[in-house]
């Protein structure tokens, strides 16, 4: 142990289950929950939408609410949850000197404008014009900051007032696993003492589907759990909204205005296969070997995607370790893309600070976990590409 | 014997490769002396038709095989020319590379070429479900790729044989500081003794045009495109849409040394400070800028007096000016009237993404060259701002550390301080 350990002293989660670490554990730890689902809105494709969010709790101004798209507002409304949690918001001095990394998407565009367009391109032939004279007319000035990338960080600033400093990465899942890597680092180099990290994915947007179907990753058809989906009409991948922000704190820092400490967060792990090459079994197999496991039985927070591929590899690696009892949490949450790894290590903080594990999210495929978790496996296998996991401790 | 380590015990870095691309052509060579002869990159928008919009002129790059593919393309490209440039410089395997990626780069959309022609492939229904439907049936992942925020770095990473993780990041017009500011902490920190960081943006396309017009960020002086850009001028009326790359070689100077690489520049401090007021105005009293500003001597451990040359964000906003202004005469206090201030935007425009890291390397070569480049359009000064902007032509002068800043929308600001010569 150490002064310069990372500690999580806040969590805010927001998902298809509700907002607030008590919720969900509620929820998660249901034996035989079901899923919030809509399989009609997006037909063919099933989601886990949003639960009834009353924004003002966390943005106070309707002014600042109306400058940000759904995305934007479910980041900027669970980081505030997350401040709340870690008695944070609201205090300037540590506002002011809290760092910050988001990993962000973004591009939630106005479809009724885009569909204008796309519809008067079957009767035209300078579709370059017509762009030009329907984005002149048609977009609303601050849609572009609404939607954009950065901007979800730049309204935390605005809202929460966190303003150490602030960066954003993109990259799908991977984002979300290195913006944790890098607040921890910054952490334990004496860098930082306290830092919010996490993402937010909307995923009830055309384009947010379009994103996973342009390669065909969506699942279709019949709801099944994650781990249920190979050879299922479609790509396996079952969306849901929702955010997972954490604050990460130097454990003296933490101590010294005693905070309540939920766990501390143990090495993380990245990499990068280059799939095309088959190199993913290894990578996967590799990165559980750095992140070196405790011995004994391990309950592994799964974040999973249902991506055919990338799943079955997941799988097959973490079949092959019999000491991990594992939890696909996309089964009940559906896959939240940036901020998959986050909310993994959100599940596996709140294990450790309950001294209690889930019960099996999928009784076919996952096997029961009895006793007190004293170190908790978080993975995210990008859908795609990029893949990490990292060791959530008693602290 | 330089020292090896800083006033705060971690790993001097140093810069040991350079890349640039912008409007004014491809590598240092042909940039560097373009910069410094005065001559502008901006030009009439031949793209893209111009009919309805109000800023017919941009600094795009239109040489490249991929300038008429969309903007994923693009990027790739100008990242993938600054990079080759930089590690081939530096004398290192440019297919192995062995240490991290930090990639600046624009956030990535469906390009409207390809929106139009998934769409008009056939007559079945409409809107978003026949884009769905046919896009599930895509064979290729082409354009699939051009959608995912991590794909340009993951083509890098593969090209260059970067180690690990590839980090793409976006703090809007400081992503390619923040880019360098990520390679700096990861040597500092001990992670890697080498970082490859890049700024890239090819993402000027008609709609991120419409964007910002429709912000009123944009010049619309489209008459003579290249007089569009002036900085700190008092008709000044906003900023030229630009695209660009630049890329460096961090390493620390302990292995730089040891492998007898020559070192170009030392990576002094990075300092930011985010705004918290507005998300395109910053705070009035520029005090985040001035506290960025700040940030970056305390972590150089200098004094404002060690600062000679500022390479500025010097966007040729009204806004921007102005704050910028206010802050670096808060900091150097009278010393600021007769410390050289230039913009290189005034003859690239603003590259977004890639300018933090464009201007870095500018900031470099001003010291390895021993000449300023000029603020060129400098004819109607604006009398609120006192500021030597090198006016016009460039000055030949010794500098031996410079200042960069970079100041995004969003409000996340970045600042570099750059030497010569290590301690």
């Amino acid at each position: 142990m150490s002064s310069h350990d990372v500690v999580i002293t806040g969590i805010g989660l927001v998902s298809s289950l509700g907002e607030g670490p008590d919720a969900h554990w509620q929820k998660l730890t249901q034996p035989g929950f079901q899923p919030v689902l809509d399989a009609e809105r997006f037909a063919p494709y099933t989601i886990h939408p949003l639960p009834e969010i009353d924004w003002n709790l966390q943005i106070a101004k309707r002014g600042d609410q109306r400058q940000m798209e759904t995305w934007q507002r479910l980041g900027t409304y669970a980081a505030g949850l997350a401040l709340d949690d870690a008695g944070i918001k609201g205090n300037d001095e540590l506002c002011t000197t809290m760092d910050m990394v988001v990993a962000a998407g973004g591009g939630e565009r106005d479809e009724a404008v885009d569909a204008a367009i796309l519809a008067a391109s079957e009767t035209r032939n300078d579709r370059d014009v017509l762009l030009n004279e329907k984005l002149t007319t048609e977009l609303r000035p601050t849609l572009f900051l609404a939607q954009l990338s950065n901007l979800l960080a730049g309204n935390i600033s605005i809202v929460h007032k966190v303003t150490g400093s602030s960066r954003t990465f993109m990259g799908e899942e991977g984002a979300g696993v290195s913006a944790v890597e890098t607040a921890a680092a910054r952490i334990r180099s004496g860098q930082s003492t306290h830092v919010l990290v996490g993402g937010a994915f909307q995923t009830e947007h055309s384009d947010m589907l379009l994103g996973y179907e342009l390669a065909g990753y969506l699942h279709r058809g019949p709801w099944k759990p994650v781990w249920q989906r190979q050879g299922s009409e479609g790509g396996g991948v079952v969306t849901g909204s929702g955010g997972a922000f954490l604050v990460l704190e130097q454990r003296e820092h933490a101590k010294s205005r005693g905070r309540r400490i939920y766990a501390e967060l143990g090495s993380i792990v990245s990499g990068r296969a280059r799939r095309r090459l088959g190199e993913l079994d290894a990578e996967i197999a590799a990165l559980l070997k750095q992140a070196q496991l405790p011995a004994g039985e391990l309950l592994t927070i799964s974040g999973a995607s249902g991506a055919h591929a990338a799943t079955a590899a997941e799988k097959a690696a973490l079949d092959a370790n019999p000491a991990l009892a594992v939890r696909g949490f996309s089964t009940l949450t559906g896959h939240m893309k940036e901020a998959q790894f986050p909310f993994a290590v959100a599940l596996a903080a709140m294990a450790i600070d309950r001294k209690a594990g889930y019960p099996v999210f999928d009784a076919t495929a996952e096997k029961p976990f009895d006793g007190a978790p004293k170190t908790v496996l978080a993975t995210a296998i990008g859908y795609h590409q990029f893949e990490g996991m990292g060791l959530i401790k008693a602290a | 014997m330089a020292n090896l380590k800083d006033h705060m015990g971690r790993p001097v870095v140093a810069v040991t490769g350079i890349g640039v691309v912008t409007s004014l052509g491809v590598g240092k060579t042909d940039n560097w002396a373009a910069l410094t002869s005065g001559k502008s990159g901006i030009h009439p928008i031949t793209r893209f038709p111009v009919d309805h919009l109000n800023t017919r002129i941009s600094g795009m790059v239109d040489f490249l095989p991929s300038s008429s593919k969309g903007a994923s393309h693009l990027t790739y490209e100008l990242a993938e020319t600054a990079a080759q440039e930089a590690v081939s410089e530096a004398g290192l395997d440019s297919g192995d590379f062995g240490g991290p990626l930090f990639l600046a780069s624009p956030p990535v959309e469906l390009d409207w070429a390809d929106r139009f022609s998934l769409y008009n492939s056939d007559k079945q229904d409409g809107g978003s479900e026949r884009l769905l439907r046919v896009a599930r049936a895509l064979k290729e992942l082409d354009i699939f790729e051009t959608t995912q925020f991590g794909s340009i770095a993951d083509r890098l990473a593969d090209r260059f044989g970067t180690r690990g993780l590839p980090i793409t990041l976006s703090t809007a017009c400081a992503s390619g500081a923040t880019a360098i500011q990520l390679g700096v902490e990861a040597i500092r920190r001990g992670e890697c003794d080498k970082a490859l960081s890049i700024g890239a943006d090819g993402s000027a396309t008609a709609e991120a045009l419409i964007r910002f017009s429709l912000l009123s960020a944009l010049s619309t002086h489209n008459d003579i495109p290249e007089k569009a850009s002036k900085p700190f001028s008092k008709d000044r009326d906003g900023f030229v849409l630009a695209e660009g790359s630049g890329a460096l070689v961090l390493e620390s100077l302990e292995a730089a040394l040891a492998r007898g690489a020559t070192i170009l520049g030392i990576m002094r401090g990075c300092g930011e400070k985010a705004d918290d007021f507005h998300r395109t105005r910053s705070k009035p009293d520029a005090s985040p800028a001035i506290a960025a500003v700040r940030a970056v001597l305390a972590d150089a451990g200098m004094s404002e007096d060690e600062i000679e040359y500022v390479n500025a964000h010097g966007t040729s906003t009204p806004e921007n000016d102005k704050m910028e202004h206010l802050s670096l005469s808060t900091v150097f206090g009278e010393r600021i009237g007769s410390m050289p201030v230039s913009s290189n935007k005034s003859m690239i425009g603003h590259t977004l993404s890639a300018a933090g890291a464009v201007e870095a390397a500018f900031s470099l070569m001003t010291m390895r060259e021993s000449v300023i480049p000029p603020t060129i359009n400098y004819d109607n000064p604006d009398p609120a701002i006192v500021l030597d902007v090198v006016p016009n032509k460039k000055r030949n002068a010794e500098v031996g550390t410079v200042l960069s800043n970079s100041f995004g929308f969003g409000g996340q600001n970045t600042c570099l301080v750059m030497a010569r010569e290590p301690v």
